[in-house]
């Protein structure tokens, strides 16, 4: 390049694009937003070299628009194509050609280039063409439409109606709406986003009570797991009379499989912390504290930094922007323990303790840290709140359902196409996340269910995934919400196998302080491993029922009244699996291990 | 931790000495300081040893069992010395789906060690997270601080190879 370039690079958080990261994204005046996926050194060199110096796309990194446009208004300058049918062939490569043969046709190929995308978020709907600036998109085009596509919509700027995509997006980002937006390391960049207005307004304008009022009126459930009303939380906290009052941010995601809490820690600090700093006016705490995870270094470093950067504009510490009120912040490292997700543990911890947790009540909204009201908020939960207060309860309330208002960040990973983030209006069906959103099953092999809520969820099988999602409808199918992982299983994933690692994961965490949990799951994951060698005997399933029953019971914190429920579910939906080990004894138990093993296709052996 | 023996005792260095007098000094006037007082320990020495578990019950008060208790409740404090580079498999369910247990089996193959262990040399050491919230990239393995994504067994010998080379050029 011939003089010194003047393109400013900027560092933005987590965009939630877990399938295709790392990404780059390329703004240039007057043309369109280009995000760039899979991006390794070789194609950061050429989108360098090809885009910002020549102004050309690259082939097969484009993560194509999520907006769909209407109306073309000006010239095309590009096409982005993509095979977007299950089997995908080289469809693409040949119909690239015959596009790029018939612009060439009518004297367009040097201004319009043909492009294949690595992604455009639509499936299953044949071949896709995207024009861009418009963002209007096609599918189901077949080569006839090719001649129309280019004398129509390239020259006479005019829409092919019976071709036009319009979906409307399934997803709406409420929490995640700057994540992969805002440098997360730089106040400014998220000041210019709005951040800090609604906690400024509530500060100024409004009294603790409309900040808990407008948190009521939106509906807004505790998005850690159980779902407990925050308004109802905060007004709980605030009303006991104490010398001191804490607010804690539970960022400590100790669920396998989920990373939504990450994402939103690193993409959008800011967030987080101006719903911390709302809580504790709402419910007037001194002090509050992020508990997250030592093994997330990179979200302690950007909370940390959004913190000190606060404190530096007064908008923490002593005498908030002069109005007389005074609140801190810091982190607490948390240091490897499950158990400590649950409130009175994660409070033992905070304290210097190890993390047991102790029966309720009293409540910790009563007596928590330090024997004082403490209110704990998940990561998304605080997120939320700050959106929550400047657009108002009602704003919010609009998404979702009747019971289960707003939106849910899911994080979506195992057997699917394209692991990723989604955030959804509750009453969504979990098949349209997986299959609209994230492009259905992984390398063709049929999906068998859909696991939520982690080590203290269940299983949705295939045939129940149209129903919504709200809390009410997953407990009844035996699941949870949870933080909101995902996991999606395939014909090949064996559920007796996937129990008894839901449940190890559970014994190992158990803190041991109550019987039931420490005695009760250690005795029902001998049964099951007992079973998975195929050494199972007629009984065992009803034992490991009873069993189930009696943690449920009797267990003193929601690990242990949790923890059986992967087992559960799977014995709900999937106890021919559990018989086939038991009757087909330790010689069917050995093929199939042995298949897995060697990454086979289950039903072939059986 | 299970089944490791402890180093022998020995005596601290005067800059060990300074250097949790000092951490105790910042973390004087907050509460509930134990966790990160033990935290900053462990990102110093790579372990807490017990020489600066025994000073700190001196320096803090706090009696040197309630130390424990807390060091041993926790999965992510050590109690001893660790190998010059930690390979990480992570556990998470998405990983574990994907095949994580595979490459755990060939990583202690290789290794000639177990999860949780440190190779004779001293050069490696192997352990299992929880999840590290990379799920996108499953399976995933930390080598050395640094995430590898969509790792196959096949893979794992030039993981450890290339280690080798590094350790080689530099001697």
């Amino acid at each position: 390049m011939a003089a010194k370039c003047q393109i400013p690079i900027r560092r933005v958080g987590s965009y939630g694009y877990a399938f295709a990261d790392p990404l780059v994204e390329v703004k240039t005046a007057g043309a369109p937003t280009i995000l760039y996926g899979l991006v390794d050194e070789e194609a950061a060199a050429a989108i360098v070299y090809q885009h910002v110096g020549q102004g050309k796309l690259l082939d097969g990194h484009i993560i194509g628009s999520r907006q769909r446009g209407k109306t073309i208004d000006g010239p095309v300058t590009a096409i982005l194509v993509r095979d977007s049918s299950r089997d995908e062939g080289d469809k693409t490569e040949f119909f690239k050609e015959s596009i790029h043969a018939e612009l060439t046709e009518h004297g367009l190929a040097d201004t319009v280039q043909v492009v294949s995308a690595l992604d455009l978020g639509i499936y299953d709907e044949g071949l896709t063409v995207q024009l861009l600036p418009s963002g209007v998109t096609y599918t189901n085009v077949l080569s006839r439409d090719i001649t129309r596509l280019v004398t129509e919509s390239v020259q006479k700027q005019e829409v092919l109606d019976h071709l036009l995509y319009s979906s409307p997006d399934l997803q709406e980002r409420i929490v995640l709406r700057n994540c992969g937006i805002i440098d997360p390391e730089s106040l400014d960049d998220a000041l210019r986003h709005d951040s800090y207005k609604g906690f400024v307004r509530a500060l100024t304008e409004q009294s603790p009570e409309q900040v808990i009022d407008t948190v009521k009126t939106s509906g807004l459930r505790g998005r850690g797991g159980a779902g407990f009303p925050t308004g109802v939380k905060w007004e709980l906290t605030r009303k006991p009379e104490a010398d001191r009052k804490f607010v804690i941010c539970n960022a400590d995601e100790g669920d396998p499989g989920a990373f939504m809490d990450r994402s939103v820690l690193e993409g959008d600090p800011h967030a987080v912390l101006e719903g911390l700093m709302l809580a504790a006016f709402a419910i007037g705490a001194c002090k509050g504290y992020f508990y997250i995870r030592a093994e997330y270094p990179l979200a302690v470093k950007r909370i940390q930094k959004a913190i000190d950067q606060t404190r530096e504009r007064g908008l923490l510490g002593e005498n908030i922007l002069g109005s007389g009120w005074s609140f801190d912040a810091a982190i607490r490292l948390g240091a490897g323990a499950f158990v400590c997700g649950e409130e009175t543990a994660l409070i033992a911890s905070i304290e210097g303790r190890r993390g047991s947790p102790e029966p309720r009540p009293p409540y910790p909204s009563v007596q928590g840290l330090w024997g004082k009201p403490t209110s704990i908020n998940n990561v998304e939960t605080l997120a939320a709140v700050p959106w929550i207060v400047a657009k108002g309860g009602e704003a919010y309330a609009r998404f979702g359902t009747e019971k289960s208002k707003g939106t849910k960040v899911f994080a979506v990973t195992g057997k699917v196409l394209n692991a990723q983030l989604v955030e959804v209006p509750m009453g969504t069906s979990v098949r349209d996340i997986i299959f609209g959103i994230c492009g259905g099953a992984q390398d063709a092999v049929p999906i068998k269910g859909v696991q939520t809520g982690g080590p203290s969820g269940g299983i949705i099988p295939e045939p129940y995934l149209d129903t919504p999602i709200t809390y009410e409808n997953l407990s009844e199918l035996g699941s949870i919400m949870g933080s909101g992982g995902m996991l999606v299983m395939n014909e090949n994933d064996c559920m007796v196998d996937v129990a008894a690692f839901y449940l190890k994961f559970c014994v190992d965490e158990s803190c041991g302080k109550c019987a039931p949990c420490r005695a009760g799951g250690y005795q029902m994951l001998q049964l099951l491993q007992k079973i998975a060698k195929g050494r199972g005997e007629p009984g065992d399933l009803d034992l490991i029922r009873r069993i189930c029953k009696a943690m449920q019971c009797a267990s003193l914190c929601g690990l242990g009244q949790t923890a059986p429920n992967p087992v559960l579910s799977s014995l709900r939906f999937f106890e021919d699996e559990f018989l086939a080990y038991i009757e087909g004894g330790t010689s069917y138990a050995r093929k199939l291990k042995k298949a897995r093993a060697e990454g086979r296709n289950l039903k072939d052996v059986v | 931790m299970n089944n490791t023996v402890l180093p022998p005792l020995r005596d601290l260095e005067p800059e060990v000495q300074q250097e949790i007098d000092e951490c105790v000094e910042r973390w004087s006037d907050q509460e509930g300081n134990l966790i990160m007082i033990l935290h900053e320990i462990q990102n110093h020495h790579g372990y807490v040893p017990r020489e600066a578990s025994l000073l700190l019950a001196e320096k803090t008060g706090v009696p040197l069992a309630r130390i424990y208790e807390v060091l041993t409740f926790y999965h992510y404090f050590r109690l001893v010395p660790q190998g010059k580079h930690q390979i990480t498999v992570c556990n998470g369910t998405a990983c574990y789906l994907k095949g994580s247990a595979r490459l755990l089996s060939e990583l202690e193959n290789r290794l000639e060690i177990k999860e949780g262990e440190t190779t004779d040399d001293r050069l490696f050491h192997l352990e299992t997270v929880r999840c590290i919230g990379c799920c996108g990239m499953a399976p995933a393995v930390v080598v050395d601080g640094t995430t590898v994504g969509k790792v196959a067994t096949t893979d794992i010998a030039g993981i450890i190879e290339k280690i080798h080379i590094q350790e080689e050029t530099n001697e």
